[in-house]
C-alpha cells in the first residue's frame, strides 16, 4: 500500500469536508490550500484527480445544493440566499446555478415543487444535489 | 415477521483511534474486542441496547479480496467515500458539542435540513461519514 498516497488522500478528504463545513464562508482555493500546505494549483489537480471536479467546482455545487434547499422554503429571496450560501456576486451565482441546475433561481424559487419529505437526510441529500459538468436538461430534478 | 438491524460493520485503520471515537466521543460501550494489533473486530453499541451493534472491522480482511480491491478500498477510506452510517439521538446539538469537543472532524454543525430533519455530521477517525439525526 501506497501510504504517501493515502495520506495525500486524506488531506484531499479534510479539503473536502472543510467546503462541505464552511462552505458559507467567503473560502477560496487559496485558502483551502493554504490550510492543508498545498500551492493552490497542486490542490486544484490533485483534488480533480481524486474527485472529478475542481475544488472550486465542488465548493459551487455545495453552495448550490445548498441555495436550492433555501429556495424551497419559499420565504427567502435570491438575494438572501446568494450571500447565505458563501457567494459574494450574485451574478456568479446565477450563473453557476443556471448551468446546474438549468433553470435560473428565481425560476426554481417559484416553482419550489420538489418534494423531499419523509426521505431519509441521506438519501434527500443525494437525491436533491446539483448534477454536475452542465448535465441538467430540464427543470424536473433525476432521481437517478 | 419481526426483523431487527442487529449489526452494522464499519471499517478501521487504527483500532484505537476509532474507540477513541466512538467509545470516549459517543460514549458507545465495548461488547467484544477480538484478534490482535490491527487485526481486530471491536463490537460496540449503546448502552442499555444490547440489540444494536457495530463492529468495527479491518477493511478488506475476506481473503477473497484481491490487492486491487484492497488498494482501492484504502482509497476510498482515505478519500472518505467508504462507508457511513446514520444515527439518531434525542439531543443531537447536545451530542454535537460533546463530540466536537473530543477533537473529532466536524462535516457538519447541525442543521436544520430542508426535508425536516436536523441533523450533524462527522468524520471518524477511517474515514467513515457518521451522520446524526435529531429523534423525532
Amino acid at each position: 500500500m501506497d501510504e504517501q498516497r493515502l495520506r495525500d488522500l486524506k488531506l484531499l478528504r479534510k479539503v473536502r469536508d472543510r467546503m462541505d463545513r464552511e462552505y458559507a464562508q467567503p473560502l477560496n482555493v487559496e485558502a483551502l490550500a493554504r490550510g492543508v500546505n498545498m500551492s493552490a494549483g497542486h490542490l486544484s489537480r490533485q483534488f480533480k484527480a481524486a474527485y472529478g471536479e475542481s475544488p472550486y467546482s465542488y465548493l459551487m455545487t455545495r453552495r448550490i445544493e445548498r441555495a436550492m434547499a433555501l429556495l424551497r422554503r419559499g420565504d427567502v429571496s435570491v438575494t438572501e440566499v446568494c450571500f447565505a450560501v458563501g457567494c459574494q456576486s450574485l451574478g456568479t451565482f446565477s450563473t453557476r446555478f443556471t448551468e446546474l441546475v438549468g433553470v435560473p433561481p428565481s425560476t426554481y424559487r417559484n416553482q419550489a415543487t420538489f418534494e423531499t419529505a419523509g426521505i431519509p437526510s441521506c438519501v434527500a441529500k443525494q437525491v436533491t444535489r446539483p448534477i454536475r459538468n452542465r448535465e441538467a436538461s430540464d427543470s424536473e430534478p433525476q432521481l437517478a | 415477521m419481526d426483523i431487527t438491524i442487529n449489526t452494522s460493520f464499519l471499517p478501521h485503520t487504527d483500532p484505537e483511534e476509532s474507540l477513541a471515537f466512538y467509545r470516549d466521543a459517543l460514549g458507545f460501550e465495548v461488547r467484544k474486542d477480538v484478534g490482535y494489533a490491527d487485526m481486530r473486530w471491536i463490537t460496540i453499541g449503546p448502552a442499555g441496547r444490547p440489540d444494536m451493534n457495530i463492529v468495527l472491522t479491518p477493511p478488506a480482511a475476506d481473503p477473497g479480496v484481491t490487492d486491487d480491491e484492497r488498494r482501492t478500498i484504502a482509497e476510498m477510506m482515505a478519500k472518505g467515500t467508504y462507508a457511513s452510517i446514520m444515527l439518531a439521538t434525542a439531543d443531537v446539538d447536545g451530542l454535537f458539542e460533546k463530540v466536537a469537543a473530543s477533537g473529532a472532524d466536524v462535516m457538519q454543525e447541525p442543521t436544520d435540513q430542508p426535508w425536516g430533519a436536523r441533523d450533524c455530521a462527522f468524520r471518524d477517525p477511517a474515514g467513515n461519514t457518521v451522520r446524526i439525526q435529531q429523534q423525532s
